[in-house]
């Protein structure tokens, strides 16, 4: 252990002793110790940074026929002719793109206010005691498993959710995302979307709650003190104060709904079209492509799906990587 | 010069909370619920709008609205808003607290009737999912997912570990950098994860299903949940006892080893348990890369294995009457299996919080 | 525990005396400091304005910390509240505008009175009793996500009252509480940017901004260093002409300066009681009771 150097002012001061450098040769067992330990924490790069080679290793080929039309381009086919040779391929997920941004979009505009709202509840209106039951049920419901949440969405919300649909449908059916061409309301983004919501709802419930049960205390008291009601304190304490974790708890169930799969691939019929009509019954997002060609893909469509893997894996790191940028951008100002 | 102080006994009055809401106003916060509850049951009655939805938002609406007349009829707007927004507020912790209740239901209801005796104890080898529930059972599924689970445990939880301990005792310059990483990962997808394994481990070396290729992708989602767990759990433990062990001549690791690990034993099983209950039920890797059997496979090295994710999976798509009860019944298991879990942590970490 | 008393004299001496220039001789005793400052009477009682508690008590859940305190705060006049820490001061004035009640396992007996109206009766409107008694606290807290301006103005929005002109409150707010000169230009700056005297005073022009009868000062200039001390004390002065002032107080010698009355509180093993309250001049110079002397002249506490 080597100690800092000294302040210059000690050092430029006259008649004082220069302070002496302590140095520390580790022993050789903790050289070891140190070692194994840093090759256990650099696992998480390593692994990562494999995920992004293996992947993009085995996508190249397929990335770079098709460039930058992998991502716009609506096509998977494989054509072969009679000796049943591959003659010309064409793939491209910008359906599949599409289908995740449509249903985790969906999913986090219905879960935020949602999420909002029960965080302030359980942060400033439950007494203690209810409180920790309501932050348990959340917590528990984080654990389960996705697939509880597809084959539940499929067997217990999809009639109500079908009803819902045809609803709005019928109401709001002026506006474009909530015409259909068909009324086929089963299956739908719709569908996949309020599943994936209450998906995410304890994340973001989580955090949101955690960030308002930081609110400085002395911040409420003033408000308080200068003749506030609960809700102009929350307006002007809490919620400026909580808003940079808020966001950042919403980017995280942003990139959680974007990555499902089983739940996705349970409630949503997968066409392999764009289909803006959020109520149709038509849909898709890339994991549950991935998951439904795999069974019966040959080599080189298995290529192309470890292409759009790769695409996917990017895409949720980058949310991530926003979302950590806003928790720590919006913690200086404001808080 | 003292002087005793001569102090009668005072009469004690009885401490008194006047801010709480009276008797009067509970009961006056009821009425608006019921007063909310009947409006829209009128409204269903004589308008076509049927259905849980309309019924929820009518309530909901009037419920927000009869709440703000009341506090604007006892104190003005301000109240009134206040009043508004709390009942808002309360409303929308009830709805986020329906799905959970659903789901509970759901699984109780529909599961129980696919619970026979043997369902623990025997495997699909001599059934299908289309025969009648009493014959064949999903003791293949979950002896496949706790050997698929302790696999993956034992890599990933030194590792987890390890990640960890360098963050809270090492604190290198790769901290920020490693912190950041572990967030990271923890947003990776399962079917990432399960592709990554396929291309770097199956195509190009074993070209097989095992349960062990399931478990590899495992641990990548679980060493995220173990680091962070656990990362806050050695946080936790007082820089006085890493200060004490250092005093008494402990080298750095015999300090962390023997000091520090063992003081968060408890924290640490929280993270491991917390692991475990993250990974049981994915499915997604499971479908890539272990397959899934009838018969009970106790090794993870060769074949597919069968696990309750998969058993209720193929379960579901069979789609028979009797099938989809055994779907439902390893739902049932497996939400069983989570919740003992999640209360086995959480009973751990309040009874370290209460020492 | 004399050694203390004359450090503090010391330091005292060496201070711009605020209340008279034309002393020759140097104040040598709390009672002469004391002497030194105009006693308000007080304005008219009967009517009921003011503030006045009858036979206060405070629990925090089975824990009595506050014993039978009865006190009448005539309108117009700055009274002290001095004692030991640990003794229920804050917690007392806490009580006057229904602060205590946020803290879990609060509980209180008897009654507050603002202008003759008992605080805690049902149906009082809490946020109207907080708009009449203002409170600044120990630590400064502006709102971070405020600016300057919209700090002073925050009680307003907060209480949803209407104000005519804006900058005209605004300024006349900071110049009651001494700030104004400094900040005039930065208006739009954010709270978090003043040193700490600068963001006390500024806390206590948001208070002003209601137009409080009553202001509480929970040990207002603990926290910061001895100019600004002196600043808010002769804001203190400027502001008891026109409402009443409770001020907890830890410094013996600002109550002495500040104060036209001060009451004694004590923690004698139980519930914090009020042992003694007068005029300030008579409880710093001729205090009945022993304890009371004990205290100010620094045997103890």
């Amino acid at each position: 252990m080597r100690l800092m150097p000294a302040p210059q002012a000690l050092v430029d001061a006259p008649n004082l002793p220069k302070p002496r450098v302590i140095t520390t040769e580790p022993r050789l067992s903790d050289k070891v110790f140190r070692a194994v330990v840093t090759a256990g924490g650099l696992s998480s790069l390593i692994i990562l940074g494999l995920i992004a080679f293996f992947l993009a290793y085995q996508g190249f080929e397929i990335l770079v026929k098709e460039g930058f039309g992998f991502l716009t381009s609506s096509k998977w086919e494989v054509i072969t002719n009679e000796g049943n040779e591959i003659v010309d391929y064409s793939f491209g997920i910008a359906a599949m793109l599409v289908g995740t941004m449509i249903c985790a979009l969906l999913a986090v505009v219905v879960a935020i206010p949602i999420s909002i709202a029960s965080a302030l509840f359980m942060s400033f209106y439950a007494p203690t005691r209810l409180k920790n039951f309501l932050v348990a049920s959340v917590d528990l419901m984080a654990a389960f498993p996705s697939i509880l949440f597809g084959f539940w969405g499929f067997f217990v919300l999809m009639p109500h959710a079908e009803y819902w649909a045809m609803l709005i449908n019928r109401y709001l059916g002026w506006i474009p995302l909530f015409a259909v061409d068909d009324k086929i309301f089963t299956r739908s983004p719709f569908l996949a979307g309020l599943v994936l919501a209450i998906m995410i709802i304890p994340i973001t419930t989580s955090i949101a709650r955690e960030v308002f049960d930081q609110t400085p205390l002395d911040r409420i008291q003033a408000a308080y003190a200068l003749g506030a009601t609960k809700w102009s304190m929350i307006k002007a304490v809490a919620i400026p104060y909580g808003r940079g974790g808020v966001v950042g708890g919403a980017m995280l169930g942003l990139g959680r709904a974007m990555g499902e799969t089983v739940a996705v691939y349970t409630v949503l019929n997968i066409v392999y079209e764009i289909n803006w009509q959020i109520l149709f019954g038509a849909g898709g997002n890339v994991a549950s492509l991935i998951l439904l060609k795999f069974g019966e893909a040959q080599p080189l469509e298995v290529k192309a799906l470890m292409a759009a893997g790769l695409i996917l894996f990017l895409l949720t790191l980058l949310v991530n990587f926003v979302a950590d940028f806003i928790v720590k951008k919006t913690g200086s100002k404001g808080r | 010069m003292t002087t005793l102080v001569q102090r009668e006994p005072k009469k004690v009055p009885t401490p008194e909370r006047p801010w709480r809401p009276s008797f009067a106003q509970r009961l006056s916060n009821f009425g608006v619920a019921i007063a909310a509850v009947l409006l829209t049951y009128i409204l269903v009655l004589v308008t076509p709008m049927k259905g849980l939805l309309p019924t929820l938002i009518f309530s909901g609406i009037f419920a927000i609205v009869l709440g703000y007349l009341k506090g604007f009829f006892a104190r003005g707007t301000m109240a009134g808003r206040n009043n508004a927004v709390g009942v808002f507020l309360s409303l929308g912790m009830v709805i986020a607290l329906i799905p959970i209740v659903s789901i509970l239901y759901a699984v109780v209801s529909n599961g129980y009737k696919g619970l026979h005796k043997g369902l623990l104890f025997q495997d699909m080898s001599l059934a299908v999912a289309t025969d009648p529930i009493a014959q064949g059972g999903l003791k293949h599924a979950i002896v496949g997912t706790f050997i698929m689970v302790a696999v993956a445990l034992a890599i990933s939880l030194p590792l987890g570990i390890l990640t960890a301990v360098y963050l809270t005792e090492i604190k290198g310059p790769l901290s920020k950098p490693i912190r950041f990483l572990v967030q990271a990962m923890s947003g990776v997808p399962s079917i990432v994860a399960g592709l990554f394994i396929l291309s770097a481990v199956v195509y190009t070396v074993t070209k097989s299903y095992s349960g062990l290729m399931g478990s590899l992708a495992l641990t990548i989602l679980m060493i995220p949940t173990i680091a962070r767990t656990s990362e806050e759990v050695l946080l936790l433990i007082p820089n006085d006892l890493r200060e004490a062990g250092v005093a008494l001549g402990g080298t750095q690791w015999r300090t962390v080893a023997m000091v520090v690990v063992p003081a968060a034993r408890s924290g640490l099983v929280t993270a491991m348990i917390l692991g475990i209950a993250r990974v049981a039920g994915e499915t997604a890797p499971i479908l890539l890369l272990t397959g899934g059997a009838d018969m009970t496979n106790y090794n993870p090295f060769s074949g597919p294995m069968g696990t309750l994710p998969f058993y209720i999976w193929k379960s579901f798509f069979f789609g028979s009457p009797e099938a989809v009860t055994r779907g439902w019944a390893g739902l049932l298991v497996l939400l069983i299996l989570v919740l003992l879990l999640f209360f086995l942590a959480r009973s751990l970490s309040t009874r370290k919080a209460s020492r | 525990m004399n050694q203390q008393s004359d450090a503090t004299q010391s330091k005292r001496m060496e201070r711009p005396s605020t209340m008279s220039e034309n002393q020759s001789v140097r104040p040598s005793s709390l009672a002469e400091v004391a002497s030194k400052h105009t006693t308000r009477e007080g304005g008219p009682r009967r009517l009921g304005t003011g503030l006045e508690t009858k036979s206060v008590h405070a629990w925090f859940g089975k824990n009595h910390v506050l014993s039978d305190i009865s006190l009448d705060f005539a309108s117009g006049t700055v009274t002290a509240l001095i004692g030991p820490s640990g003794c229920g001061k804050s917690t007392f004035i806490r009580t006057l505008n229904r602060m205590h009640e946020f803290i879990p396992g609060a509980a209180m007996a008897g009654e507050v009175l603002l202008d003759g109206k008992d605080v805690y009766a049902p149906g009082v409107d809490v946020t109207k009793i907080r708009l009449k008694v203002g409170m600044v606290f120990q630590k400064p807290n502006p709102f971070p996500s405020m600016t300057i301006g919209e700090n002073v103005l925050s009680g307003l929005r907060l209480a949803q009252l209407k104000v005519d002109n804006k900058e005209d409150l605004i300024e006349e707010c900071l110049k009651r509480a001494g700030l104004w000169n400094e900040v005039k230009d930065r208006l739009g700056e954010y709270g978090g940017s003043l040193s700490g005297g600068q963001q006390q005073r500024l806390c206590i022009a948001r208070s002003l901004a209601v137009s409080p009868h009553v202001l509480l000062m929970d040990e207002p200039c603990s926290a910061l260093d001895p100019g600004s001390t002196l600043k808010i004390e002769e804001t203190i002065a400027e502001l008891s002409e026109t409402m009443t002032i409770v001020i907890v107080t830890h410094n013996m010698q600002q109550a002495a300066r500040v104060s036209d009355y001060t009451a004694f509180f004590l923690a004698d093993g139980g519930p914090g009681e009020m042992v003694e309250y007068g005029k300030t001049g008579d409880i710093f110079s001729n205090p009945k009771d022993q304890r009371t002397e004990n205290y100010v002249t620094g045997r103890f506490g």
